[in-house]
């Protein structure tokens, strides 16, 4: 069926002008053709004789289709070839192409270069689930970070720390990303000889990766200072004694020293808001929020859960938000929300016997303050030796950010409020 | 200087001795409007004046010959003694010359002249020389498709009649018999280009004849001869003989507009001579040979136009003019779409 | 529903608005006994008379001003222009007046005019019956412009554009009024003017397309659905006003976004579109926003081989929705 029309795609079979078995000549009409604009006769495209009819009359088939069989005179008193007259294929608009575009030009304008490219989408998924792009690996072309990867590594529920140097919104994932590349530019690692025989290779897991980043992040780029006081807590812990089994009845969780100390940093942080601040660059910012990062341990690792707002929190409150966050800790059900913009750690090293340790700084905060065991010790009160519950409070401090003035001032502070504690809260 | 008027035996009709002297006052308000927009952009408060002077009696006797609240005009930038004869006020064309945000032609987005007002049957047009041309004939369409028996007056300079879009027009017009006059106002001049650089022939009124329509001259500097025949070919659309092209032959007495300036090609004598075309005095003279009119009215009739012109100029000036927020306005019938 | 081509439905919109609307008129070359050269207006002259279906002289320049003016005096009218190629001598009457009147008149005057033409290439029409001219209007504010590929669209927006009040160019792919068939609701029916559809619904692509390349579109996203890559089609169906809504909304989503138009790349609607992708939601883009476009040569040539390597396939889609699904 010929195509008779710059948009026909059908045509009907109108009529016969040749019968079977008679001859028909090159050019010579051979069958009349209808479509919805035009009626026409069509020339035959050989010589020969008509074999086959293959449409009847008045049916209608689509362009391209076989209509009849001629079998050309050429041969001739043989049987022949016979050859199917369909005509002029139609106009089709689905054939291959020959792309006229540079795809090639297109692909090396993808080629990674600086080794680090991140889409619009990628950062900006980084800034809102606080990440640090460096430890992901991508599946994009090249091995492209792309934003599904960001999210599929979201969803997966892996425990991360805050990032590295986040202040100002703009350029904060480029940064957090380039920084560990040019911390680590500055330090060599040392030269570390293969497992030998009797040794045992622990496979790094993620957590463990990211915490060794984060540690070697805040040793090399804070300058750390240390102070220690002693707190004595014998009225404090005659306190507990008294109250600790009300406390369980009423607010249904133990009543520990941790929630007491978070207290009494957050009244500390308000009398000395200096401590609750980070450095950026050109200039330190105080926060607002006084949001207490609480390290627990879990299993193959450290998380640091944040209370939001402690300082608007009572005894109980904060009791209950600690053991809530502790749970979910230790069951991997952390959020990022729970886990970001601590603005001071507290971490209890002393629940496994400790009385001095030298934390290490978590950023980008500028303190950290740890609570060492508490410890039965001849003391010396009013001139006499008496037994007093003595617990050290050690603190790390970014002394670009604290001096030693401050740091020690605040340490009393929070010593000078565990000694006093009634339990008003 | 008196030039010489015809005497007419009776006068055309539909004129009446009032109607005459309403056309002298159209007249004399038109060139003192025009006065004005000049004064006004010498002073440097309005930006671009463009001048109707030499064409007053063309243009008032075509507008009297049409039926007032029925027939629709078609106009070109020129034509400010056709629109102040048509129902156009003094204030409103000088809200257009200050371009206020109430000028009723535009609210101040387009020039000087480009007029618009369906109030008194004046469709929009634009700068582009002929667009309107085949507007007109669309329009005139309209009203035979709708049976209606209005009829569209189109005027333009004989410089519309180079621009391929007047003979798609006219041609248009003539196989359709659609009821429009066409109404050259030939001042032999487009700008600078003198009438034997823009046609081979004489008259513009000889294209006619190649739409199939009739082609008539006149004295475009004479109010009466102009309303006698612009009547003739109202007449005969209105009952459905078809179009006329007639060619009203009068002058330009000043530059184009005020951004131009006419002694870079034209002689001073030239200038000078055409004063002597002015078609006030003359219309004057005339009317006042046959009784129409006399010096006292004359006087009256002066001072009239002037305190309208000066009252418009004043309440013009203090009207507001379009702020940013007016930027988008009739954009769309649903306003602005992104 | 009734099952019709492009066509039809072009030809029924025509049809019962000037039944239902005697202010409705259409004007063009070739319109009268001939029924237009696709034979879309065939009958129409018998049946409307020739008052309202009016063969025009060959003079694409009076076709839309005579059709400009009619519609300042309150008609209705359609005007045609034969092919696109054609329509140049009359985009003085299309942008420099039409577009202007209601916005210079503030409001004095309206132009609801139609000017409706067929465009685009596949049908061996060569550098003269091929063209697309889109781009040529698009910028222009005061005109709306619609490019409907399917039956239902053309039907339902070709009412729309005649009952709308402003001026509205109305393009026509050629290669779909036959080929494309497609239901089409009974009764009066309409689509708005400037809201997309989304032909397919997927997830980790948006592609933005209109005219043929809509079915080409989703004849490719047929093709790499098999292959793990799942692409929304976004069809236009206006492009101006365009919806930018729908487009940004899909390419938030998806992060991904592919341009396929027929009509050459430089300054094509394409860039348009990735201007506004880029100024809104640059920080959801995942890619580089990609365009599949005709070559900047000047028009389509008449041998197969140069409207094949003109106009983009499916496979071509395919390969782009592939390297973007990848990137």
């Amino acid at each position: 069926m010929p195509q008779l029309g710059e948009t026909v795609t059908e045509g009907t079979v109108g009529r016969w002008l040749k019968k079977v078995g008679e001859a028909v000549a090159k050019y010579e009409p051979l069958l009349e053709v209808e479509t919805d604009k035009v009626a026409s006769e069509i020339p035959s495209p050989f010589a020969g004789t008509l074999a086959k009819i293959l449409v009847e009359e008045g049916t209608t088939v689509p362009v391209g289709a076989a209509v009849c069989e001629i079998s050309e005179s050429a041969s001739a008193g043989t049987a022949s070839a016979v050859s199917p007259v369909s005509a002029v294929s139609p106009v089709s608009a689905v054939s291959p192409v020959s792309n006229v575009e540079q795809p090639a030009a297109h692909r090396a304008q993808v080629a990674v270069r600086d080794g680090i490219r991140y889409s619009p989408a990628v950062r900006k998924l980084a800034r809102e689930h606080r990440l640090d792009l460096g430890q992901l690996t991508g599946s994009g072309r090249g091995g492209r970070l792309t934003a599904k990867d960001v999210l599929q590594h979201v969803e997966s529920g892996s425990a991360r720390f805050s990032p590295a140097a986040q202040t100002a919104a703009s350029a904060v994932a480029s940064v957090s990303a380039e920084k560990p590349a040019a911390v680590t530019a500055h330090v060599k690692p040392a030269v570390v000889a293969p497992p030998a025989e009797g040794d045992t290779s622990i496979r790094v897991t993620q957590m463990r990766k990211t915490i060794a980043e984060h540690m070697v992040l805040s040793k090399t780029t804070i300058p750390h200072a240390w102070s220690m006081v002693e707190a004595d807590l014998t009225d404090l812990v005659k306190w507990r004694e008294r109250e600790k089994e009300a406390f369980k009845a009423r607010e249904g969780v133990n009543l520990t020293y941790l929630p007491i100390v978070v207290l009494a940093v957050c009244g500390a942080l308000r009398e000395f808001p200096m401590v609750n601040a980070t450095w950026a660059g050109d200039k330190i910012i105080l926060r607002k929020q006084i949001n207490v990062g609480i390290a627990v341990d879990i299993e193959d690792g450290l998380v640091v859960p944040v209370i939001k707002d402690a300082d608007h929190m009572s005894l109980s409150g904060v009791a209950r938000k600690i053991v809530d966050l502790v749970n979910k800790a230790r069951s991997r059900k952390l959020t990022m929300e729970e886990m970001s913009d601590g603005t001071i750690t507290v971490d209890n090293t002393g629940a496994l016997g400790s009385i001095a340790s030298y934390p290490i700084i978590n950023p980008p905060q500028a303190a950290i303050i740890t609570t060492e065991a508490i410890v039965k010790r001849p003391w010396v009160v009013n001139d006499a030796i008496a037994i007093r519950s003595i617990m050290n409070l050690c603190l790390s401090l970014d002394h670009r950010v604290l001096d030693g003035s401050v740091a020690s001032r605040f340490l009393q502070s929070v010593k000078r409020r565990l000694e006093s504690f009634t339990g008003a809260a | 200087m008196k030039s010489e008027s015809k005497v007419r035996a009776s006068l055309p009709e539909g004129l009446t001795a009032d109607t005459l002297r309403d056309m002298y006052y159209r007249m004399v308000l038109t060139r003192l409007c025009d006065d004005r927009a000049f004064a006004l952009n010498r002073q440097g408060k309005i930006p671009f004046a463009a001048t109707c002077q030499g064409h007053e009696a063309a243009q008032v006797g075509a507008a009297f010959a049409l039926k007032r609240g029925t027939d629709w005009v078609v106009p070109y930038y020129r034509d400010t003694a056709l629109a102040l004869a048509y129902g156009v006020t003094p204030r409103e064309q000088l809200m257009c010359l200050f371009a206020r945000k109430d000028d009723v032609f535009s609210s101040g987005r387009q020039f000087p002249n480009h007029y618009s007002v369906p109030r008194c049957n004046i469709a929009s047009i634009s700068s582009i020389i002929a667009a309107h041309v085949t507007h007109g004939v669309g329009m005139a369409l309209a009203f035979m498709m709708r049976k209606q028996p209005v009829v569209t007056l189109i005027t333009f300079g004989e410089g519309s009649t180079s621009e391929g879009e007047w003979h798609e027009a006219l041609n248009f017009a003539g196989i359709h018999k659609v009821p429009a006059v066409f109404l050259c106002e030939n001042n032999e001049f487009a700008i600078s280009v003198p009438q034997k650089l823009q046609m081979a022939i004489a008259n513009v009124a000889d294209r006619a004849a190649g739409y199939g329509i009739p082609g008539v001259i006149c004295d475009g500097t004479d109010p009466v001869a102009t309303y006698t025949v612009v009547h003739e070919a109202v007449e005969r659309a209105r009952n459905g003989e078809g179009p006329t092209l007639i060619e009203a032959k009068c002058y330009r007495a000043m530059s184009h507009t005020s951004d131009d300036n006419q002694a870079t090609y034209r002689t001073p004598q030239e200038i000078e001579a055409l004063k002597t075309r002015d078609p006030i005095p003359r219309f004057e003279g005339w009317l006042k040979d046959r009784g129409f009119i006399d010096d006292e009215t004359i006087a009256q009739f002066k001072k009239k136009a002037q305190a309208e012109v000066d009252e418009a100029t004043d309440w013009a000036e203090e009207q507001a003019p379009p702020t940013e927020e007016d930027l988008y306005t009739h954009l769309y019938a649903s306003g602005p779409l992104s | 529903m009734p099952v019709k081509t492009v066509l039809e439905g072009v030809r029924d919109a025509m049809h019962d608005e000037m039944k239902r609307d005697p202010r409705v008129f259409i004007m063009g070359e070739d319109v009268g006994p001939r029924g237009n050269v696709f034979l879309i207006t065939k009958g129409f002259l018998e049946e409307f008379g020739r008052d309202r279906v009016i063969d025009t002289p060959l003079a694409e320049a009076s076709i839309v001003g005579i059709a400009v003016g009619a519609a300042m005096a309150g008609m209705r009218p359609i005007a045609e222009i034969q092919f696109a190629d054609f329509i140049y001598p009359a985009y003085n009457q299309i942008v420099g007046e039409a577009a202007k009147i209601r916005y210079r008149s503030a409001g004095g005057n309206t132009c609801p005019l139609v000017v409706r033409t067929p465009y685009g290439g596949g049908v061996r029409g060569a550098l003269s019956h091929s063209v697309s001219v889109e781009a040529l209007f698009y910028h222009v504010p005061g005109l709306k412009i619609c490019v409907p590929s399917t039956p239902a669209d053309a039907q339902g927006m070709l009412v729309s554009a005649i009952r709308d009040e402003d001026p509205v160019l109305f393009l026509e792919h050629k290669r779909t009024y036959r080929l494309i068939k497609g239901e089409v609701p009974e009764g009066d029916y309409t689509v708005p003017i400037g809201k997309a559809d989304i032909a397919r619904p997927g997830k980790d692509l948006s592609v933005i397309t209109y005219g043929l390349m809509r079915h080409f579109a989703v004849e490719a996203a047929e093709k790499v659905a098999s292959e793990g890559v799942d692409a929304e089609v976004i069809d236009l169906r206006t492009v101006r006003p365009m919806d930018r809504a729908a487009v940004l909304e899909s390419v938030r989503k998806t992060r991904r976004a592919l341009i396929v138009h027929e009509d050459q790349k430089f300054g094509g609607v394409g860039a348009e579109i990735s201007a506004t992708i880029a100024e809104e939601a640059l920080f959801d883009l995942d890619a580089p926003i990609r365009r599949v476009c005709g070559p900047d040569v000047p028009a389509m040539g008449y041998a197969k081989e140069y409207e094949e390597a003109f106009m983009p396939s499916p496979e071509r889609i395919a390969g782009a929705m592939r390297e973007l699904a990848e990137f």
